[in-house]
Order: C-alpha cells, then sequence, then structure tokens
C-alpha cells in the first residue's frame, strides 16, 4: 500500500473539478427537494393528504415506498432517482481510477516506482469514500437545514453515503474482473439497473416486504426507512458488504498480473471479414455490443415496466381509500398511461444517454489517436464520423421502438388489452426520439467546435434529466423547464398528440448536427500529448 | 525530377506554441527521405500537416501537386502511413486492423501482405490490446507496405522494434526503393537514416536547418582523423581547419574540416605517415554540431 497517499492526491488532483461538482449539486439536492415541499405545503395535515394520494403502488413501483407521510419521508421518496445516479456516479469514478488509469498504461509507469501493487485501489476506493461522505453529508445537512427532523436526516444522509460506497465497492470488484475499462462500466451498470429492477418489482406488488425488494440493494439501503422508526441495522449489514467486496478486490488484485483480467481475452481472426473493411463496418464493430446490451435493457425494462403497471392499476382499483382519487384522475386506464407515460419519459432519457454515449465514442476515438490511420487513409472526415452518428441518432430511435413494444406487449398482455395496446405505447415511445436527437445533436454540435468539452454532453444530459424529474418540485419557472427538449413532447399515452414541438426539435437537431459536421471539417484533428 | 512532397515556410501554431516556424521540405519521387530531428522539434506535426489531418497557418504546401488539406481523400488513396504513435483497437486482431486499413487505403496484396507478416514474425491473431509496442508497429508497417501506394509516409516506425525487426525493416525500405516507390522517413535513429536514406532534412524548433543528400552535407563538416607519423608532428595545430588536435608522441588525434582535407594530408605525409584512419563524419556528429551551434549563443 506504499504510495496510497500520493495516488489520492494524483486522483484528486486529476479529479478537482468533476468531483467537486457532481457531488455538490446532486447532495445539495435532497435538501433542495426538502424546502420545496416545505413551502408548497406549510401545513403537515396537506403533506399527509399529498403523501396519501401518492401512496399507490404504480408511484411505488417507480420511486420506492413512502415510509412516513412527513416532510423527510416525502423528500426521500421523491429524491430517490438520484440515490441512483450518485450509486452510478461512484461506481464509474472507481472505475476511472483503477481499470481505466491500468488500460491506458499508466498504472505501468506508476507502478516501476515506489508504488505499492494495492496502492491504486487503495487511492481509488479512498476517492470513493470522500464522494460517498461529501454526498452523504450534504444529503443530511440539507434536509435537516429545511426542517426535516435530525436523526431522519441523518438516516436519510446515511443511505446515500453507503449507496455510494456500496456501489463504489461492487465496481472495484468489477474493475478486477475484466480487460476493458468499458465493459467494467458496463457491468456496475447492469448491476445497478438490475437492482433496480428488482425493488422495482418487488414495491409494485404494494407488499413493503416482498423478499425481491429485499435483495435488492437499492431496496434494501431504502429499507434503513429514513424518517419512519429507522431500521440502523440495515446500514451495518452494508457496512460488512462494503468491507466484504472490499476485501474480494484487494484478494484479486494481488493474485493477477497487471493488465489482466480474470476474464482472460482468446485470439481472434487472422483476416477480417468483409463486412468489416469499411468505416462504417468498423464502426459497427465498435458500436454493436453497445447496441445490444441498451437494446436487451429496453425489452426487460419494457416487460418490467407493463406488467409492474398493471399490476399497480389493480392494487389502485381494490383499495376503497384511493377511490376518489381514481375518478379525478379518470378511472383505471387513465392512471395506467399516467405510469407508461412516466415510464417512457424516463426510457427517453435513457436513450438520450445512449445517444450520447454514441456520439462520444467517435470523440474517443479521436483523441485515442485511432481515427488518425482511418483519416490517413482515402476516407473522408464526414464519413468517418458518419459511422458513428449513425448509432448515435438510430441507436436511441431504434431502442426506443423496441422499449414501445415490450412495454405494450408486457401491459397488453397482462392488462388483457392485447394487441391495441403494443401499438398505442410503441407510438408513445416514438415521440421521445425528437428529444433525443436534439440532445445527441448538442454533442455534435460540441464535437465540431468545440471538441475538448465534448464530454459535457454528459452535464447536458443529466441537467434535463434533473429538470424534467425535479423541476417541478423545485416550482422552477416554466420558461427554465423548458430548456429541456423533453419538456415539450406531448404527454402520451392519453394526451394529444401535437406535431409542432416535435417538428421544431428534428429541424433545430439538424441544424446542430450540420453545424457540428462542418466544424468537424474545418477544424485540427487531436494529435494527442 | 518532380517533387512528390514540397513544402515551404510552413507554420502551424497550438494556441501559444510554435511548432511549425517556416518549415521546408522537398521529397523527390523515388528517393528515401530521412526526416531528422530530436523529439519535440515538430516532425510529427508537418507530417500531420502533409496528411490533412491539421490545417496549416501559413506557407505553402503540396502533396502529388494537390493541397493536402482539401483533397485530402483523393491523394489519401496514393500514400500509406504509419503513426509514430500506434494504437490500435483494443478488441479487433492485428490482422484485421491491416486488412482494414489497405481497404480503407483502396486495396491490399494479400501475397505480400502474407509473406510480411511471416518476414515481421507477428502473431495475426491477437488482439490489439494484448499487443506489445513493437508489435502494433509492425501491425501498422505491415499494413502500409503491403499496399500499392506511391508513398509512404513512415513516423519513427522502428522506435520500438528490435535490432533483429529493425533490419528486416531496413531490408524491406531498399526493396521499396527498388520498386521506385518513395519513403518520407521520420527518425532520431541517425543509423538508420544513414543506412537508408538517399536525402534527408534536419529540422529543429520547427524550421528546416539542413536538407541535401549525405555526403553534400559531409562536405560541411568534418573528418576525424588517428595517425601514428614518422615523427614530431610539428605545426600541425596550426594549420587552417584541424579542431580538437590531441598529440600523444607521434601519434596525433584530431578533426578536419573536409574543405582542407587535402592540405591537411599534405602537411602528414611531409612529416611521414606509418598508420591512418580515417572516419567520414556520422550524421550523429552533424547533428550534434547543428544543435550545439545553435544552443550556443541562445
Amino acid at each position: 500500500m506504499t504510495g496510497t497517499w500520493h495516488l489520492f492526491r494524483l486522483a484528486l488532483r486529476r479529479d478537482r473539478i468533476v468531483l467537486p461538482l457532481w457531488t455538490i449539486l446532486l447532495g445539495l439536492f435532497p435538501g433542495l427537494v426538502a424546502s420545496s415541499f416545505a413551502s408548497l405545503y406549510p401545513d403537515p395535515a396537506e403533506l399527509a393528504k399529498f403523501a396519501a394520494s401518492m401512496s399507490n403502488p404504480s408511484l411505488t413501483a417507480v420511486y420506492g415506498p413512502i415510509w412516513a407521510p412527513n416532510l423527510g419521508g416525502m423528500t426521500a421518496w421523491r429524491s430517490s432517482i438520484i440515490l441512483l445516479i450518485v450509486a452510478l456516479a461512484t461506481a464509474f469514478t472507481v472505475i476511472r481510477h483503477t481499470r481505466a488509469e491500468e488500460e491506458q498504461g499508466r498504472r505501468e509507469l506508476l507502478g516501476s516506482t515506489v508504488v505499492g501493487r494495492q496502492a491504486g485501489l487503495a487511492a481509488a476506493l479512498l476517492i470513493a469514500l470522500l464522494a460517498s461522505t461529501i454526498v452523504g453529508g450534504l444529503t443530511a445537512l440539507g434536509t435537516a437545514a429545511a426542517g426535516a427532523g435530525g436523526t431522519g436526516s441523518v438516516a436519510l444522509g446515511l443511505q446515500y453515503f453507503l449507496a455510494c460506497l456500496l456501489f463504489g465497492a461492487i465496481a472495484a470488484v468489477v474493475a478486477q474482473l475484466t480487460q476493458g475499462a468499458r465493459t467494467a462500466r458496463w457491468i456496475s451498470g447492469a448491476v445497478l439497473i438490475g437492482s433496480f429492477l428488482l425493488r422495482m418489482l418487488g414495491d409494485a406488488g404494494g407488499d413493503l416486504n416482498s423478499p425481491l425488494s429485499w435483495i435488492s440493494p437499492i431496496g434494501f439501503l431504502q429499507r434503513i426507512r429514513p424518517f419512519a422508526a429507522e431500521r440502523w441495522w440495515v446500514a451495518g449489514v452494508v457496512v460488512l458488504v462494503v468491507a466484504l467486496l472490499a476485501a474480494v478486490a484487494y484478494r484479486l488484485n494481488a493474485v493477477r498480473d497487471l493488465d489482466a483480467g480474470l476474464i482472460a481475452s482468446r485470439p481472434g481472426p487472422a483476416r477480417a471479414s468483409r463486412a468489416l473493411l469499411s468505416p462504417l463496418g468498423l464502426a459497427w464493430r465498435l458500436q454493436r455490443s453497445t447496441l445490444f446490451g441498451w437494446l436487451i435493457g429496453y425489452a426487460v425494462l419494457g416487460v418490467f415496466l407493463g406488467s409492474a403497471t398493471d399490476a399497480a392499476v389493480d392494487a389502485v382499483k381494490d383499495s376503497p381509500d384511493l377511490g376518489d382519487v381514481i375518478g379525478r384522475l379518470g378511472g383505471g386506464a387513465s392512471i395506467a398511461d399516467m405510469v407508461i407515460a412516466a415510464g417512457l419519459a424516463i426510457m427517453g432519457i435513457g436513450a438520450a444517454g445512449q445517444g450520447v454515449q454514441a456520439a462520444l465514442r467517435a470523440r474517443s476515438e479521436e483523441s485515442a489517436l485511432r481515427a488518425e490511420p482511418v483519416l490517413a487513409a482515402a476516407v473522408g472526415r464526414t464519413r468517418w464520423v458518419g459511422g458513428h452518428l449513425l448509432f448515435a441518432f438510430f441507436g436511441p430511435a431504434l431502442g426506443l421502438l423496441v422499449a414501445g413494444l415490450f412495454l405494450g406487449i408486457g401491459y397488453g398482455s397482462a392488462s388483457g388489452e392485447g394487441g391495441g395496446a403494443i401499438g398505442r405505447v410503441t407510438g408513445a415511445a416514438a415521440v421521445q426520439v425528437p428529444a433525443v436527437w436534439f440532445t445527441v445533436a448538442i454533442v455534435v454540435l460540441l464535437f465540431g467546435l468545440l471538441p475538448r468539452l465534448t464530454s459535457l454532453g454528459w452535464a447536458v444530459l443529466a441537467f434535463f434529466l434533473l429538470l424534467g424529474q425535479l423541476g417541478a418540485i423545485l416550482q422552477l419557472s416554466q420558461w427554465a423547464l423548458d430548456l429541456s427538449p423533453f419538456s415539450h413532447l406531448p404527454a402520451l399515452p392519453g394526451g394529444d398528440l401535437t406535431v409542432t414541438p416535435l417538428v421544431w426539435l428534428v429541424a433545430l437537431a439538424a441544424a446542430l448536427t450540420a453545424a457540428g459536421l462542418a466544424g468537424f471539417r474545418r477544424r485540427d484533428l487531436a494529435s494527442g500529448g | 525530377m518532380e517533387n512528390v512532397i514540397s513544402v515551404n515556410g510552413l507554420v502551424k501554431s497550438f494556441g501559444r506554441t510554435r511548432a511549425l516556424d517556416g518549415l521546408d521540405l522537398e521529397v523527390r519521387r523515388g528517393e528515401v527521405h530521412g526526416f531528422l530531428g530530436p523529439n519535440g522539434a515538430g516532425k510529427s506535426t508537418a507530417i500531420r500537416v502533409l496528411l490533412g489531418l491539421l490545417k496549416a497557418d501559413g506557407g505553402t504546401t503540396t502533396l502529388f501537386g494537390g493541397d493536402p488539406w482539401r483533397d485530402a481523400v483523393s491523394l489519401h488513396r496514393r500514400l500509406a502511413y504509419v503513426p509514430g504513435d500506434v494504437t490500435l483497437w483494443p478488441n479487433l486482431t492485428g490482422g484485421e486492423v491491416i486488412d482494414l486499413l489497405g481497404r480503407l487505403r483502396g486495396g491490399l496484396d494479400t501475397k505480400r501482405r502474407d509473406e510480411l507478416v511471416e518476414r515481421f514474425e507477428l502473431d495475426p491473431r491477437k488482439k490489439g490490446r494484448t499487443y506489445s509496442k513493437g508489435n502494433r508497429q509492425k501491425v501498422a508497417l505491415i499494413a502500409a507496405l503491403a499496399s500499392d501506394a506511391e508513398l509512404l509516409v513512415l513516423d519513427e516506425p522502428t522506435s520500438g522494434l528490435d535490432p533483429l525487426m529493425e533490419s528486416v525493416f531496413q531490408s524491406c525500405i531498399n526493396d521499396e526503393r527498388g520498386a521506385g516507390r518513395t519513403v518520407l522517413l521520420s527518425s532520431h535513429i541517425l543509423a538508420e537514416a544513414e543506412a537508408l536514406c538517399d536525402r534527408v532534412s534536419i529540422i529543429r524548433a520547427g524550421r528546416t536547418v539542413e536538407s541535401g543528400t549525405l555526403a553534400q552535407l559531409r562536405h560541411l563538416t568534418r573528418t576525424s582523423i588517428h595517425a601514428e607519423l614518422a615523427g614530431e608532428p610539428n605545426g600541425i595545430g596550426a594549420l587552417p581547419g584541424v579542431h580538437d588536435l590531441v598529440v600523444e608522441g607521434e601519434r596525433v588525434r584530431f578533426q578536419v574540416d573536409n574543405a582542407e582535407l587535402d592540405t591537411v594530408l599534405r602537411a602528414l605525409s611531409t612529416v611521414g605517415v606509418r598508420g591512418l584512419t580515417s572516419q567520414p563524419p556520422t550524421l550523429e556528429e552533424l547533428f550534434l554540431r547543428h544543435y550545439q551551434k545553435e544552443e550556443g549563443p541562445a
């Protein structure tokens, strides 16, 4: 472990902007949500009434259970999406400082100096601990400051702290298994999505002690029950699991060679197949496994969400307390539409993430100097980048169609509505596409004109996500909410289809893309160093 | 003879750093041209401008009579490039990369490809991430050599090769010369340039300081002489053009400007010569002199 402290400081130096940015911004969110609730519902009775109206299985499936109908309980419930984001961000941070470093060969350079072989891993875990502490601390302070109650705020902060730490530790183990940082990120992301799905399925039935929710890491963490007779032992269990995972990561790191994973790489073909021999063929080869990953994810999530929606509608129908709520909302069918629309809105953001990821691939190929030999051959710039942009624009479009199709199948078969649901839901999913394209086009514009800032695409996406998920709760004014392209989409299924905003979004996306491509044709290629 | 590459007063800046500051370069058809300079002199930047990957800020650059920026795609059909820092796609095998790059350039001689794979002892079934630096360079070299491009642009292509492979590389380049191909070979390994190049250009801090055949360049410099004389070497130190004279009894060691070689040898033979070795200046000395000279006053 010699040298851990130096590597920790080096990691801090590399992350001096990104780490404070995401930990502080995201850590402040629960507090902001709490103060917003406090001003919207100054009377606790009003808030409790609101909580009762929200406490239906469909929303429980999306956000998790409302443990307490008070300010703290509602805050914990409504900001649960932040819990997922901070967990993922910590996992990526750990991978960035372990496997990504090794893959780039920088570990080798450092490994030859007076640095122990565990130092890199130890430094990455220290960074994760730091990030978790900032996020958890700010969450606790923020909610307490908004008047949500001290004990519960501590429990909520602890929940955020442990979510970060747990997924950081999971990522540390995964980083030992694969040779590529990209695969490691995928596996960590899949663990997170899997645990979200488990929790969703468990909570959708209305049973708050469903075993599915208990075995889901996210569901488990939410069962700390902040603000409602806190179960502190849950936190204790998570600490033990984190310690165990860290020990496993150390052990794996100690027994393997530098640069090797436990999943070994096999020899491949000595000759290229004809399909590879073009810029598009190369892009297909580089992007296909990611595309398939997303498509499988959409299909699984679609079926889950579809059947969970129906389960939720049934549970609402059976609940006499919610009778008038259902009446106000226009019956079971429209509740189902609302839940599906909410699910599609989240999938739309996911699809935009897919598009941003595919577009950023062009930039990472360029910075890794792998675009250079291709562009030094008889390949024009537009043709090269076009191969990747095809995946950035049409990958998410395909994904949303798959999502809609499977959501429709899931809901249609569970509810008995059958084939009619498929067309309705798939159409509603397709409506997300223009907003996705607009988001991707921003990345293309950055890539062409401000290539060093291309990865800001993620920040733009996170901004749109937070505006959509929390903008209304934070009482932002309409013009601020309208900054997100997703706010202009018609609410489907159930609402009216308005075509004008869709046409505008597509036209703007086309203009931004054209400007980005023109910029790319005129600028210097990155020359590394 | 026509020029394949001609560069005049090329300027390229990155922010406030001036990477190329009036570079000149002429490469004639059919020659192996050494492009020499220490790390950071601007060799790779100049090559990237020639390939249309970077846009020049000033000066003129022509490649096959065309504009490397505007006509990039059509010009690239006629050349093959080996970057100084070869990075491969982690999931593609070496064989796949060779075929891909060859195809993107417009075609690949598969028989030659297989010969070269054998000659360079490359395992084409390994994935990009598992190759060492030298093996990554072999992949890029084989892809370039197996193409039927008129011009090979090689940016420090041997910096990761072992001496055995270095000699394979040299014999390949001699074959290319025989086949009438033009080669631009950037290098800081002088022995390699001496062994291969018809003409060289030496650059420093983004500017060409010397250009010509090795013979022409040698003319501007000094030969080292070790001689064993029959008597005392009186007065040799006073002759024009003699430098760094060391006298040990009847043995002398010195360097002499090539222009004065004749006079000095006559002076030696009047004393009487028992043994003599003379060494032409190596590129190394030429190089060092240029750099020392220009760094001195600054």
